[in-house]
């Protein structure tokens, strides 16, 4: 597997089970920004894309953004840490960073999950 | 390129290369700036001037050196820092324009982000990598790079990622500024020294009575040999200025010419020349003996010779002595308005002693006097105890005497012994020491000026009464009566009583000639008298011998007549005619 390149990806399994939902519509867009590919790029879009297939289902969309080849787009999100997930929507934006290995903490950092 | 080169051609001599930080006189305390293509650790408390040093050294190295740099700001964004380096005349916006200067605002609000699992700082490094290729940047400042351990909660991460930021940084070959918040125990809060070890120079900011300094400290500096002493410095409308010390010591050149003291009497006191240019005067007195008029008479000889003379006043305002000194007939305001003349008045307890230092230097690196006059420094003590004040000035008088600078300090006294009591103490810091007295004799008050010393000149050791009329100052011969010296109108006095006494002296001395010539001409009337009575005399004489004489002759005359009457022998010419002619026989 490689990483795109900012491209929108919903599943397709995930958009069956979002028809089925009514009480959250919010599209979350999301942006990982990564630094080549590393093991730790690679593992941290793995991570998402799997969180994002069980939780948000057919309701989000990821972009990659590599920074080697964008340089300049890491001031506009503030980018220090690699990998760095935004939220950009739904607001305000939040950011994980790190391999986004623990779900728990990605849940609780993209307000899917309360943080008790 | 070019500074690679620059720099291996100084390596054997100067150790590392430097780069030039434009702070002044920070490079003079380094040795030539900071470490070329090195980072710089610059530290400090809140409030002490880290942000404006940071960025002028990159205002600095854009405008002077050619080198562009960029400005990684963590705690303000591109705008605040702009407007607040704008009071120093820093203009950001036209220098980014210009591409010189790239400012990059980092910030990291640590309730936006979440830490799950493993990650590094790459994205620091490839902002900072863009920024620098962008305007192709020597300089970079990351300001303060410590806010990361407030928005980052993974300290090994880190502090590892520091460790390889900075190494990053040295692959670079930008001559990096990186400040940081001091610490309590440490100098820094987060032990950035550990990684940034090559210079660290400490900012300090101190009250002390309410007054508060700036200070500077080169902690260590890898390599080159530096000042290790605390440095004052002020931030003022041109940026961060240091004391420049770069001669701090004894080694400078003295100069043998000699420069007028304004006040003809005085120059002749002072072996007939003068002071030493570049030498160090004071003049101390008492209340109203006439410091500042004879301070302001030295100023005005400078100014006559053309040459630049800067005055710091802290009692007077500048036109107030520009008008009281209008009254000695010294026209400060004309030589002013000529651009010869600056006068620097205020008080002395607006600003801490330092800033009073600095102020000197500041105004003297921008003015180029030859001559400074500094009226008084006494007050100075009023800021800062007597060690501080006597540090403060040694290192002043350095400056200006290694620069030729000649100075004139006045100093108040409280009267008594001058070596107690001159002040701030500063008697072994002066080449020359002018002594101001106000002397009190039969009810009134005069002023005396003696000198107290000069080195390397013969020097009048006697007093002279000092006088301040319309047309300047003069100086008066102090006459000794009786071993008293007399001043003021016992001096008046004393000179009418040697008056009258020379008029009473010419008037005899006429009346002994006129008499002499009276008795040369009765001399010499005698001398005819007798002369006349000798040649009556002779007349009488030559008469008697003449009448006597013809009656010989008669009577011989009338013996001969008688004897050839009486067919007498002849009588033979001579009378001598009782001798018997056989008397002759008997032979």
């Amino acid at each position: 597997m490689s990483l795109g390149t900012g491209k929108t990806r919903k599943g397709t399994a995930a958009r069956k089970k979002a028809a089925g939902r009514t009480q959250t519509e919010t599209e979350f867009e999301l942006r990982l920004y990564v630094a080549g590919q590393t093991s730790r790029s690679l593992a941290a879009f793995a991570n998402l894309k799997k969180i994002c297939e069980e939780h948000l289902a057919g309701r989000y969309r990821i972009e990659v953004i590599d920074l080697i080849k964008n340089p300049q787009l890491a001031q506009g999100d503030q980018i220090l840490a690699i990998p760095t997930l935004v939220r950009k929507l739904p607001e305000p934006i939040k950011k994980i960073i790190g391999d986004l290995s623990d779900t728990l903490r990605v849940l609780v950092g993209l307000d899917i999950r309360p943080a008790s | 390129m070019a500074d690679k080169k620059a720099g291996k051609a100084r390596y054997s001599r100067a150790g590392i290369p430097k780069c030039p930080s434009g702070i002044r006189g920070l490079d003079e305390i380094t040795g030539g700036g900071l470490p070329r293509g090195r980072p710089t650790l610059v530290a400090g408390s809140a409030g002490c001037g880290k942000t404006l040093f940071a960025m002028e050294f990159l205002v600095r190295g854009a405008l002077e050196q050619g080198e562009p740099g960029v400005f990684v700001a963590f705690e303000e964004n591109a705008l605040d820092l702009a407007q607040n380096v704008a009071s120093l005349g820093f203009d950001l916006a036209d220098l980014a324009a210009r591409k010189k200067l790239l400012v990059d605002y980092v910030s990291i609000e640590r309730n936006e982000i979440q830490e799950t699992g493993e990650y590094d700082l790459e994205g620091l490094f490839i902002r900072l990598g863009h920024a620098i290729d962008s305007i192709g940047a020597k300089r970079v400042v990351l300001d303060t790079i410590e806010s990361l351990f407030a928005g980052l909660s993974n300290e090994a991460i880190l502090r590892s990622e520091l460790r390889r930021l900075f190494r990053w940084l040295k692959e670079k070959g930008v001559t990096a500024v990186i400040t940081a918040e001091r610490g309590v125990n440490t100098i820094t809060r987060h032990g950035l020294e550990e990684y940034v070890a090559d210079c660290v120079i400490m900012l300090d900011h101190r009250v002390t009575e309410q007054i508060s300094t700036r200070r500077a400290r080169v902690v260590k500096y890898r390599g080159t040999r530096h000042e290790t002493n605390e440095f004052p410095f002020l931030i003022g409308d041109h940026g961060i200025f240091l004391v420049p010390v770069t001669s701090m010591g004894l080694d400078y050149e003295v100069s043998t010419t000699r420069i007028s003291t304004g006040i003809p009497r005085l120059d002749t006191m002072l072996g007939g020349k003068g002071y030493y240019r570049g030498s160090s005067v004071l003049v101390t007195g008492t209340p109203g003996t006439g410091k500042t008029s004879v301070a302001s008479t030295f100023a005005d000889a400078a100014c006559r010779r053309g040459e630049r003379c800067l005055y710091i006043a802290f009692e007077e305002g500048r036109e107030q002595i520009f008008r009281n000194m209008r009254s000695i007939g010294i026209d400060l305001g004309g030589w002013a308005a000529k651009g010869l003349l600056r006068v620097h008045a205020g008080r002395s307890t607006v600003v801490g002693l330092e800033t009073h230092i600095l102020t000197m230097h500041r105004l003297s690196d921008e003015f180029k006097p030859k001559v400074v006059v500094i009226d008084p420094i006494s007050n100075l003590t009023e800021v800062g105890n007597q060690v501080d004040v006597k540090a403060m000035l040694s290192r002043l008088i350095d400056h200006f005497k290694s620069n030729g600078v000649t100075t004139f300090f006045s100093s108040l006294v409280s009267g008594g012994a001058p070596e107690e009591s001159s002040g701030v103490g500063i008697s072994s810091l002066m080449d020359t020491w002018l002594q101001l007295e106000d002397i009190e004799k039969s009810g009134e008050h005069n002023r005396g000026l003696f000198i107290l010393k000069s080195r390397g000149m013969a020097h009048s050791n006697q007093i002279r009464e000092f006088l301040l009329t319309d047309r300047g100052i003069d100086l008066l011969d102090v006459p000794v009566s009786s071993g008293e010296v007399l001043m003021g109108s016992t001096r008046v006095a004393m000179e009418r009583r040697g008056m009258e006494e020379d008029r009473q002296g010419r008037v005899e001395i006429d009346r002994k000639k006129r008499m002499f010539e009276l008795k040369r001409r009765e001399k010499v009337a005698r001398v005819d008298s007798i002369e006349t009575g000798f040649l009556a005399e002779a007349e009488d004489f030559k008469e008697y011998l003449r009448t006597e004489t013809n009656r010989q002759e008669a009577a011989r005359k009338t013996r001969s007549a008688l004897g050839r009457a009486r067919k007498a022998d002849p009588v033979r010419a001579g009378g001598n005619a009782k001798k018997p002619a056989s008397s002759r026989g008997r032979r």
